[in-house]
């Protein structure tokens, strides 16, 4: 199991939830990754697309300007 | 149970009654929603894909814009997609979608929305999707005489014929008013439990969302895509008509989305931000474009596009004093930077309402 970053500044949804969705397939279970974001739709957005693909959402939190939300990755069901 | 098990159970189900599989394109509009349930309520398995295009805009605005900021933001093909309880594949077809919006085959609708060529271009991509994926057929929304250029009983055919789809195509909606596709040929899916809706009324469809127990639903397919806009695609439009060459890059097609855009040269716009929250977002381009705001008085930040000379920077500079707090001052003092970085400062005098010809206005 392994951490990783992904930088999503600066897009606006749905693009921060593509690239998540592009990267979090690249990984295996239990990999987490911190998604880097600014369009506050990702808070809603990412934690839909985590519910209906079956990963977890571990965390999320403002730091400055960013959203930062970290992906826990269950491949069990996909 | 182990894998082992599972693939002899599997094997065991496909020799009796194989699961089948439909892709779903699930635009996030009350019909693709209806459509899929349909099909689920027949037991098919089914996920659902969505394209991003670019011009699928609406919650960028919301999400750029300070005022929209308490509306509530949610991206509406996954909202459908949870409340199917369906997996969502959401596809970047930016680049590929170029060649719908400049060449489209059947032409534009009322303004550059080439419908047609859009829904054959998704049905296609769906397609590659479904040969990829192994799945069995494909499920859309649409509804006989529901839209004047996509939805028609004529075009119904084009879209699956220059889809590559054909009859692996199901309108779960409509399907008693078109002929049987495959699956219903092949038993996969039963005609009798889709439906027969026909034409613009949206009533059959609330019927049918009351009846799912389906209540907050997004705004009927459509008002989703900004070439269906006017304004919008004067301004497309106009980008095309400045660079000699229709063609475009998803940072240009953004930024028609924000701020009052005026052409006062033929070779260079400006494009004024309206509020903080537009001033915000612009902001992160001013290392692609000349920029400009206000320092004596608060005021808008502004994007300069177009090669520009010491006299166009002047102006530009005029108009961007005369959309700040200083518009009626003798002198404003306005901070030019250049997409290098360079900055200077220009003292001019706010350009008069009444000099700003209507035709500026893109």
């Amino acid at each position: 199991m392994s951490h990783h970053t992904l930088d999503a500044r600066r897009l606006l949804c749905p693009m921060p939830v593509i690239k998540t969705q592009n990267f979090v397939a690249t990984l295996a279970q239990g990999d987490t990754v911190d998604v880097i974001c600014t369009d506050p739709g990702a808070k809603n957005d990412i934690p839909a697309w985590c519910r209906i693909n079956g990963h977890e959402i571990i965390g999320m939190a403002d730091k400055d300007n960013d959203i930062v939300i970290t992906v826990r990755v269950d491949n069990q069901n996909n | 149970m182990s894998q082992n098990n599972i693939s002899q159970n599997n094997m065991s189900q496909n020799k009796q009654t194989k699961q089948r599989k439909a892709v779903a394109l699930i635009s996030g509009g009350l019909d693709s929603l209806l459509a899929a349930r349909v099909m689920i309520e027949q037991g098919i398995h089914v996920e659902g894909i969505n394209f991003f295009t670019g011009f699928c805009v609406e919650g960028h605005t919301h999400a750029i814009r300070k005022k929209d900021k308490a509306k509530p933001k949610r991206n509406n093909a996954l909202w459908s997609a949870e409340q199917l309880g369906i997996k969502l594949h959401i596809i970047d077809v930016i680049e590929d979608y170029k060649d719908v919006v400049i060449n489209p085959k059947h032409g534009y609708g009322a303004n550059l929305n080439p419908c047609l060529d859009c829904k054959c271009f998704m049905v296609s991509k769906a397609m590659e999707w479904l040969k990829e994926n192994d799945f069995d057929f494909i499920i859309t929304g649409e509804v006989v005489g529901q839209r004047p250029m996509s939805q028609r009983k004529d075009t119904m055919p084009v879209v699956a014929r220059e889809s590559g789809a054909n009859d692996l195509l199901v309108r779960p909606l409509c399907a008693k008013n078109l002929p049987a596709t495959y699956p219903e040929k092949q038993g996969w899916i039963d005609r009798e439990k889709m439906h027969g809706f026909n034409g613009r009324s949206r009533k059959p469809q609330f019927k049918l969302a009351s009846e799912f127990g389906f209540s907050d639903y997004a705004q009927p397919a459509g008002g989703c895509c900004f070439l269906t806009d006017k304004s919008y695609s004067v301004k497309l439009a106009d980008l095309w008509q400045a660079q000699g060459e229709r063609k475009y890059e998803f940072d240009d097609i953004m930024l028609l989305k924000m701020g009052r855009h005026l052409r006062p040269r033929p070779h260079f716009k400006i494009i004024v931000g309206r509020e903080e929250g537009e001033n915000n977002f612009m902001e992160g381009y001013k290392n692609q474009f000349t920029s400009m705001y206000t320092l004596s008085h608060t005021g808008p930040f502004v994007l300069i596009d177009g090669k520009t000379n010491e006299d166009d920077i002047k102006l530009a500079a005029q108009l961007t004093a005369r959309f700040s707090h200083g518009r009626d001052a003798s002198s404003v003092k306005v901070m030019v930077r250049q997409a290098d970085k360079k900055e200077f400062t220009l003292d001019v005098t706010p350009i008069p309402s009444d000099d700003i010809p209507k035709e500026w206005y893109i």
